[in-house]
């Protein structure tokens, strides 16, 4: 009995397939392998958007509204280049911007019901977030809340 | 032009609507804050000049004011923020002892910044060391440099920050020296919660300052000033 | 015959299924770890036995034990590369791989173990020229590429002619970044316990003796998976290195306790270190004195010993040495109160004056020990799908 042909010659398993392919029984294009990761990569790199994203857009609950900075078409393409540039701004030379600045924006935008811009899940930085399938790292450490309500609260 | 105009009409239509609707009882809720569109220059240094023949035994105003404006929860686990706290020392020789606040010295060349491989820790022109929280990954590596001890790290998730005092987890922080206050033209919570005025605030680089003048008549020490990093904050009875 | 294949099938057989146990186990401790880091990611370092006098713990035991060996099992390439000892070149391969599997642990702890991991990149983009970490950064990722092109001139034929000069320059790299990984600790001037220029050396020299431990242990096991009997010359000749190397580590740390222990100021940390520290100074003494020192040195010296076994016990005390020492060198260093009025009695809420208490808990265990994980199954998968086994022509002494 001819052992080793009778193995080597079936590939029963996935395991035996990559033996097969890591002691060099079997080659395998490197162009192939290299397609076949980045597809596998950029499948797994959808997958949390596909999660995270819902098909039907809540309605926004815009706060108090109104308009201040920009209109709303390029506040929402923008928003975020100007919260970053703000920020380092404040932070690093203290310049502080009534208008362009994140307290500001939470002072008009926050619900009418509960103060805050990210209580519900059709709260203003939420729900389009949300949508979007784009995390907000705002929060973490910023008060979502209007200040003057937060004062409010922590007065007692 | 006219756009503009329209854009002003409407934001000023709204901030009086919101003015409006936002004032309760007696309180204006819509807090019209002066914004400051200048950066801080480095002709200002603030700092501190701390009285401790004047800090009273067993009072803690200064701690908790600190902690009420900056929004720490107080608590005094090893894993809780303290970013000032009252120090008790004991002079053994001399039999002497008595008492000061010691939070972040606000130091000239400040070993956290150094050490800070972001560039999270940073000081700002006008003196005041801070740590830019958007780029702070949390290494602690400031935590070990800092001569003074002055830094905590946030080990949970916080709620309910003071909306001028962003703090999360994460991240290190420590003693603002309130500059949310500071760029409000106010000066920082325990220097006005002091009760017998120890703590005084001002401009060092200002020669007519009260600061400055008083630092030129009485003697003042700098903690560990033998490290050469030119703290901001001045002790006077040590 | 047919009965002599059955069987010699049987014993590939089980091996087979003891390499894919024995990476199961692997991935099991690393899953494990990565579950700790998600705990810890969601509920803060709350849950780590860590807080704001000890800011370091037990993962930076790990990481910096595994950085330090990933430099220092270099050694062994460098000797055959730099100074062309053939029986060192043959190991180059597989000092290069160790590196290269270590590093990784260490670093994938490192980073893990921030408080905003997922700004890791971070540093890259916002360099701070000052920041000895920002340095280190810089040398860690280029010791990776720099070990990455030497494993690349040594196994690809055509490159074989670069193989010196690159190897010369993984040789300086490593001895600066090795130093980098010192300085971390000797750039902390208020500290009792670091702020010294003996560090960087110090560190140097453990990590020869701990990377040629770690050598040491794989290539046993190695060779044992393997049917293979090691040259006895070879292996006599490695043994004593080890000997050196532990001997000189252990001098660079006495110089280290014994300038600290003139300088009144320090003497206090001394003493809780060496004497009244409770579990320090019996880590210290019996953990990395003993255990990681006089033990192998007996291993190693005393005469009468089998040579196989007693180098491989070698190796193995002085990696747990190691691993007592840093414990010691880290924690230890941090629980002693910082000296912020030198000369008085201080007592405070946040610590001020009193020793810091710390107990590690399962979680930082767990990512540290997720960082020898990830060195076990790089350095396994590597060996067993390339060609990593060192191939000794007969030996003659060079």
């Amino acid at each position: 009995m001819n052992l080793m042909s009778d193995q080597s010659l079936r590939i029963s398993s996935p395991v035996v397939l990559l033996q097969m392919i890591v002691r060099g029984y079997l080659r395998m294009d490197l162009k192939v392998i290299i397609r076949a990761l980045l597809v596998m990569c950029l499948l797994v790199l959808c997958m949390p958007s596909v999660w995270a994203a819902q098909d039907t857009p809540y309605k926004l609950d815009i706060g108090r509204g109104g308009q201040c900075v920009r209109d709303p078409v390029w506040m929402r393409k923008n928003h975020m280049h100007l919260l970053i540039h703000q920020r380092d701004e404040v932070v690093h030379k203290g310049i502080r911007d009534d208008k362009i600045s994140l307290k500001n924006c939470i002072e008009c935008h926050a619900s009418t019901k509960d103060d805050s811009v990210i209580a519900r899940e059709d709260s203003f930085c939420v729900a389009c977030h949300r949508y979007e399938a784009v995390k907000i790292d705002c929060f973490e450490c910023h008060s979502g809340t209007r200040k003057s309500v937060w004062l409010q609260r922590n007065a007692k | 032009m006219n756009d503009i105009h329209n854009q002003r009409r409407s934001f000023l239509k709204t901030s009086l609507g919101v003015a409006a609707v936002t004032v309760a009882p007696g309180l204006l809720l819509f807090d019209v804050a002066h914004g400051k569109s200048e950066a801080v220059s480095s002709k200002v240094r603030w700092g501190m000049l701390i009285d401790t023949t004047n800090c009273a035994d067993g009072c803690h105003d200064c701690v908790t004011a600190c902690n009420k404006e900056n929004g720490l929860s107080g608590g005094l686990a090893p894993t809780d923020s303290q970013w000032i706290r009252k120090i008790e020392i004991k002079d053994v020789s001399a039999g002497r002892s008595f008492a000061l606040p010691m939070m972040c010295q606000h130091c000239e060349e400040p070993p956290c910044v150094d050490v800070c491989p972001t560039g999270a820790s940073f000081k700002r022109a006008d003196g005041i060391v801070l740590v830019d929280k958007h780029r702070c990954i949390g290494c602690r590596y400031c935590m070990m440099a800092c001569p003074y001890k002055a830094r905590s790290f946030v080990h949970e998730p916080l709620h309910n920050q003071n909306p001028d005092v962003p703090r999360g987890k994460g991240t290190v922080e420590s003693c603002t020296l309130c500059v949310h206050r500071i760029d409000a033209g106010k000066q920082p919570a325990c220097a006005e919660a002091c009760p017998n005025k120890s703590i005084l605030f001002g401009d060092l680089n200002d020669r007519n300052s009260e600061i400055a003048k008083k630092l030129r008549t009485v003697a003042s020490v700098q903690v560990r000033s033998d490290l050469g990093l030119n703290p901001g904050i001045h002790y006077q009875g040590i | 015959m047919s009965t002599s294949l059955n069987s010699k099938y049987a014993a590939l057989q089980f091996k087979n299924r003891l390499y894919y146990l024995l990476l199961a186990a692997g991935g099991l401790v690393l899953l494990a770890a990565l579950y700790s880091v998600h705990m810890m990611e969601s509920h803060g370092h709350i849950i780590t036995g860590m807080n704001n006098q000890i800011v370091w713990g037990v993962p930076h035991v790990f990481a910096i034990f595994l950085i330090v060996a990933a430099s220092g099992v270099l050694n062994v390439a460098s000797i055959g590369s730099v100074f062309g000892k053939a029986i060192y070149k043959a190991r180059a391969p597989l000092a290069s791989l160790l590196s290269i599997a270590m590093l990784a642990g260490g670093l994938a702890v490192l980073m893990l173990d921030l408080g905003r991991p997922d700004r890791f990149m971070l540093p890259a983009f916002n360099f701070n020229v000052t920041s000895v970490f920002a340095w280190n950064v810089v040398l860690y990722s280029g010791l990776f590429g720099l070990v990455v092109a030497y494993l690349w001139t040594m196994m690809e034929k055509r490159m074989n002619v670069w193989t010196k000069s690159v190897g010369l320059a993984v040789f300086a790299w490593r001895f600066i970044l090795t130093t980098g990984t010192g300085l971390i600790f000797a750039f902390l001037t208020a500290r009792q316990a670091y702020g010294s220029a003996i560090l960087p050396p110090m560190f140097i020299v453990l990590s020869f003796a701990w990377g040629m431990a770690v050598f040491h242990m794989v290539q046993t096991v190695m060779y044992a998976w393997n049917d293979k009997v090691l040259d006895p010359a070879i292996m006599e000749r490695k043994k004593h290195l080890l000997g050196v190397f532990v001997l000189a580590s252990l001098y660079m740390v006495a110089v280290y306790h014994m300038t600290n222990l003139y300088f009144a100021h320090k003497t206090g940390f001394e003493h809780f270190i060496l004497k009244d520290g409770g579990v320090y100074p019996t880590l210290f003494w019996w953990g990395y004195v003993v255990l990681g020192n006089i033990v192998p040195l007996i291993l190693i010296y005393l005469p009468g010993l089998g040579s196989k076994i007693s180098a491989l016990a070698a190796s193995l005390t002085v990696v747990l040495g190691g691993f007592a020492f840093l414990y010691v060198f880290i924690i230890g260093g941090q629980a002693y109160p910082l000296d912020i009025f030198p000369g008085f009695q201080v007592s405070s809420t946040f610590g001020d004056g009193q020793i810091a208490s710390y107990t590690p808990s399962v979680y930082e265990i767990l990512l540290g020990l997720g960082g020898l994980a990830i060195a076990f199954i790089i350095t396994t998968v590597s060996v067993r799908v390339l060609n990593f086994m060192p191939h000794d022509k007969p030996y003659i002494a060079d």
